[in-house]
């Protein structure tokens, strides 16, 4: 697997779209004629990718919230699968 | 029970995610292979802005996320702008699918502007066409025009090809056009023999020879082209020895609004005797989704027979394809005939041996056209 810069501003992938989803309970990454059904840790991580914050900044953010700590790596992991899939891109 | 899976009642489905207005059956086109209804212009009015908007609301309130906008050509409508804003709005991620005709810049950029997500350009063969196609004249000026504009406004460039007997053999000439005009995906995809497709089977269906060689000359465009377009072929169901699971099942996921409010699972499902679908003109579409005999009449497995009933696979495919085992065996409720398990199993194999015949035109091709 790819290793990801703790630097690096993932953003959504473009044309795919993050929202909430009252009816399924969860965050849907939809792209064309598709949908994906986050679980709740993929849902955090991914909505806190904006394109603005850093790797280490959205781990910082998760681990404040969720009153967490060492999640830099599972953080770096799916965010780097992310990638791969296109879920996430990384803007020059 | 006695073998294999057991019969369960038909559950109470999750939303409808996949919602599919078909504005219109108007089109400027006149393809053999279209799979609206033959007796398309006898359906009644088109539903107005405000009954559009109204079943866009109900769905979304229900869950309803991917929106598919489709006809007929849906651009024939003036008012495709007002209805992806209005759903835009509510959330959906909106996929337009058009043959391009009627898609100049304005249209585009407010489209743009009022939250489209996506546009599928279908590329429009009819034989009339074809020929005019691969000489590269009026038909792919048209769609190279289009094709700019598409990727001008930031959308990836989406076309898709209905594949069949007459034009299968020109893949490759189909594929360099694609490259020319730097489309992102292609979708190869062979016609699937409903409406007037099915009317015309006979000349579509292409022989075992003419589908393999397309996917040898696809393979090897892929390997000459390496990633940048992504190539799917999607072969006819035809040559397969297992149905597809349609739909996921009928009324489990997708939902379809027939031009003039009727509200199908699926839609090339009004051909389907003996079900009265509900019209949103009357109706919710809570109700209609969750409580009308039409949609819960697939549901489950209840209805299934064998050799369905007792099948380990029932789960994975849903017995096929509903509107396929009622056009070739009489019965809805039957085995997709596309299995090899089910009885009627020769009705597909022999329509694909006689694909095997050179082509003879005993029988003109009809057009889709009124009647």
């Amino acid at each position: 697997m790819n290793t990801v810069a703790p630097t690096a501003k993932p953003a959504i992938g473009r044309g795919l779209r993050l929202q909430w989803e009252p009816a399924q309970n969860a965050h849907v990454l939809l792209y064309p004629e598709g949908m994906i059904k986050l679980n709740g840790s993929a849902g955090e991580i991914m909505k806190r990718c904006d394109g603005e914050r850093t790797v280490s900044e959205i781990t910082a953010d998760l681990e404040r919230s969720f009153g967490a700590t060492g999640l830099g790596d599972d953080v770096a992991a799916f965010v780097a699968m992310a990638l791969e899939k296109k879920w996430l891109e990384v803007r020059p | 029970m006695a073998r294999g899976a057991p019969v369960t009642a038909a559950p109470r489905p999750g939303p409808p995610l996949w919602l599919l207005c078909e504005l219109t059956y108007r089109c400027p086109l006149h393809c053999v292979f279209c799979y609206n209804p033959v007796d398309f212009s006898r359906t009644g009015a088109e539903l107005t802005t405000a009954e559009w908007l109204r079943v866009l609301a109900e769905a979304r309130a229900l869950g309803a996320v991917q929106l598919g906008l489709s006809g007929g050509e849906p651009l024939v409508r003036d008012d495709v702008e007002t209805i992806v804003a209005a759903a835009h709005d509510l959330g959906f991620y909106i996929n337009l699918i058009t043959s391009g005709v009627g898609l100049n810049e304005s249209r585009l950029e407010a489209l743009k502007r009022a939250g489209l997500d996506h546009i599928q350009l279908s590329f429009q063969d009819s034989t009339r066409q074809m020929n005019d196609f691969l000489s590269s004249t009026r038909t792919f000026e048209l769609k190279s025009k289009v094709a700019a504009l598409i990727k001008k406004y930031e959308y990836p460039m989406v076309l898709n090809v209905v594949l069949h007997r007459l034009n299968i053999d020109h893949v490759g000439e189909i594929l360099a056009m694609a490259k020319t005009m730097e489309a992102d995906y292609v979708e190869l995809a062979n016609t699937q023999y409903y409406g007037w497709a099915f009317k015309n089977r006979e000349q579509l269906l292409p022989s075992r020879a003419q589908l393999e060689r397309a996917e040898a000359v696809t393979q090897r465009f892929r390997e000459d082209n390496g990633e940048r377009m992504r190539i799917y072929f999607v072969v006819p169901d035809y040559f397969e020895r297992r149905p597809k699971p349609c739909m996921n099942g009928l009324g489990s996921l997708f939902l379809t609004i027939a031009p003039d409010g009727c509200a199908l699972p699926c839609q090339a499902a009004r051909m389907l005797p003996g079900l009265q679908f509900p019209n949103v003109r009357d109706a919710s579409v809570a109700s209609i989704w969750y409580d009308s005999a039409a949609f819960n009449h697939f549901r489950g497995d209840a209805w299934m027979k064998e050799p369905c009933r007792s099948c380990p696979e029932k789960t994975k495919d849903f017995g096929g394809c509903r509107c396929q085992a009622y056009l070739l065996t009489g019965d809805a409720a039957n085995a997709d005939p596309v299995c090899d398990l089910s009885p009627h199993h020769h009705l597909v194999t022999e329509a694909v041996a006689r694909a095997e015949r050179p082509y003879v035109s005993e029988k003109p091709l009809v057009f889709r056209d009124h009647r």
